[in-house]
């Protein structure tokens, strides 16, 4: 087996809040340039299970393997932890997210926020990572707000901002926890073209998503999650256009 | 002109002892606000009971006993010290607590309470989205606390802080008591000397004024550094 290792791998992942049982056992494959989403109701578990990709939730049970190098985990009265915290942001640093609520950091600007991680945690040059970041405020059409604080920005701009933040990690995957839910209607067309534009050039991306037409167009696979479980999972045209358990036939029924 | 009766350079030299003592103190109370908020917010259950030990005793009790106690209980503590030590390894030490230190550690260590109590809001008052980003990044504890988690806090902190400041300033005139010669201490004694109370006691409010808008003044410069990207919508 020489095949080069895959960019993600989960297995098995269990997690609880207290008494109730979030993820009841969930795994993912992720190869190089596919694009999984995850859809569900609310409480159906996704952005829990993504959160546990990149350990801002820890599991109770289950397998991380990033780029073939395996999560090693401890028990501790806390319930279970990380053993090695420097494998865990070594571990970060490969898979970048991009949050619902953008998170963009508010005392930087949108060039600050670009360079930060790749400055501080990556160690790059601070000139390349500018050089780097100015590309790619051009590539999501931000580049007359390089020097603007997020709270000047729309939810539109904040959210291709924090697009250009994760991809100037130059990630091994990137998580997306539902990037379009929090931003006006008229603003999602912008941020899904860029997502369209990073599938087709090949980044392996996990997607939790409400867009079913994007999920539809862009995805390898479609993982439809109920209450913790797979319920349905398989290529998009089978999942969203042939469902076979009632639970997605009604969750994808039109809502009015 | 204003005739000081030979007492100007004392009540200088006593304006000098008040700004070092409330610089010192201000230092020791920022350190220790941010330890004990960092311990009160941690997990660990003996931290957390520890910082909420200090900062109950210490806010519960009136400022003037905890430096009486502090500075003659400091000295008892620090010659048993100096005799176990003796008693058990025949090193002969003496260690006098002076009365600024006293005033500093005493200052210090009450006003670490008060900034406990500010720090710890602050950091609450910290969005969770901007630290998880930070996480998310593969930033370390530490890194975050540097980068994201300090900077905006102090925005939330600063009016707290700016305010602890000026009771601080306002408190050095306790060590009067404890011995140190203080500008309020110089004052009360060439007040008592001259028979001429508003001759001192007015040039020494003036001071305490001018002290406390130069304080106003740096403040606010801080607070729009760190208010840099906030509130402009």
């Amino acid at each position: 087996m020489a095949a080069t290792p895959l960019p993600l791998e989960v297995r098995n992942i269990k997690k609880r809040f207290g008494d109730t049982e979030v993820l009841k056992g969930l795994s993912l494959q992720a190869k190089q340039g596919d694009v999984i989403t995850l859809i569900g109701a609310s409480g159906s578990g996704k952005s829990t299970f993504l959160r546990c990709m990149n350990l801002l939730e820890q599991p109770d049970e289950g397998d991380l393997i990033v780029h073939g190098e395996e999560i090693r985990f401890k028990q501790t009265k806390h319930g279970r932890e990380p053993a090695d915290w420097k494998q865990v942001v070594r571990m970060r640093a490969k898979l970048s997210m991009v949050f619902q609520g953008f998170n963009l950091w508010s005392h930087m600007t949108l060039l600050e926020n670009i360079i930060e991680a790749p400055v501080n945690v990556l160690g790059k040059p601070k000139k390349e990572a500018i050089d780097q970041a100015h590309a790619l405020l051009e590539r999501v059409g931000l580049s007359h707000r390089a020097n603007a604080y997020p709270a000047q920005m729309s939810g539109g701009q904040q959210q291709r901002g924090a697009i250009a933040r994760a991809l100037a990690m130059d990630p091994e995957v990137m998580l997306f926890d539902e990037p379009t839910s929090a931003l006006d209607p008229e603003l999602v067309g912008d941020v899904l073209k860029v997502m369209r534009d990073l599938a087709e050039e090949g980044r392996t991306m996990v997607v939790v998503t409400h867009e079913m037409s994007f999920a539809r167009d862009v995805s390898s696979q479609v993982i439809y999650l109920h209450e913790g479980l797979v319920e349905e999972a398989g290529a998009p045209q089978d999942v969203l256009n042939n469902p076979q358990s009632p639970r997605l036939k009604q969750f994808l029924a039109p809502k009015y | 002109m204003l005739d000081l009766h030979g007492y100007g350079p004392r009540l200088l030299e006593g304006a000098g002892v008040t700004l070092q003592l409330a610089l010192l103190s201000l230092l020791l109370a920022l350190v220790l606000g941010l330890l004990a908020a960092s311990a009160k917010m941690s997990r660990s259950w003996l931290l957390h009971k520890t910082a909420t030990l200090y900062t109950t005793v210490i806010r519960g009790v009136p400022d003037l006993v905890l430096m009486l106690l502090l500075f003659f209980g400091g000295q008892m503590g620090l010659n048993l010290l100096t005799d176990l030590l003796y008693d058990r390894t025949g090193i002969d030490l003496f260690i006098n607590l002076n009365a600024f230190a006293a005033g500093v550690l005493t200052i210090g260590f009450i006003f670490g309470a008060y900034m406990c109590e500010t720090f710890r809001g602050a950091f609450l008052a910290v969005e969770h989205g901007q630290i998880e980003a930070g996480k998310a990044y593969g930033m370390s504890n530490w890194l975050v606390f540097r980068r994201i988690r300090f900077p905006q806090m102090m925005r939330h902190a600063l009016p707290g802080l700016s305010n602890n400041w000026m009771v601080l300033l306002k408190t050095t005139a306790l060590v009067s008591v404890i011995g140190l010669s203080d500008m309020v201490r110089v004052a009360a004694e060439a007040s008592r000397a001259t028979h001429e109370p508003f001759t001192f006691l007015i040039p020494v409010a003036v001071i305490y004024l001018m002290i406390a808008s130069v304080s106003e003044w740096a403040f606010a410069r801080l607070q729009k550094r760190y208010n840099v990207g906030f509130g402009e919508h």
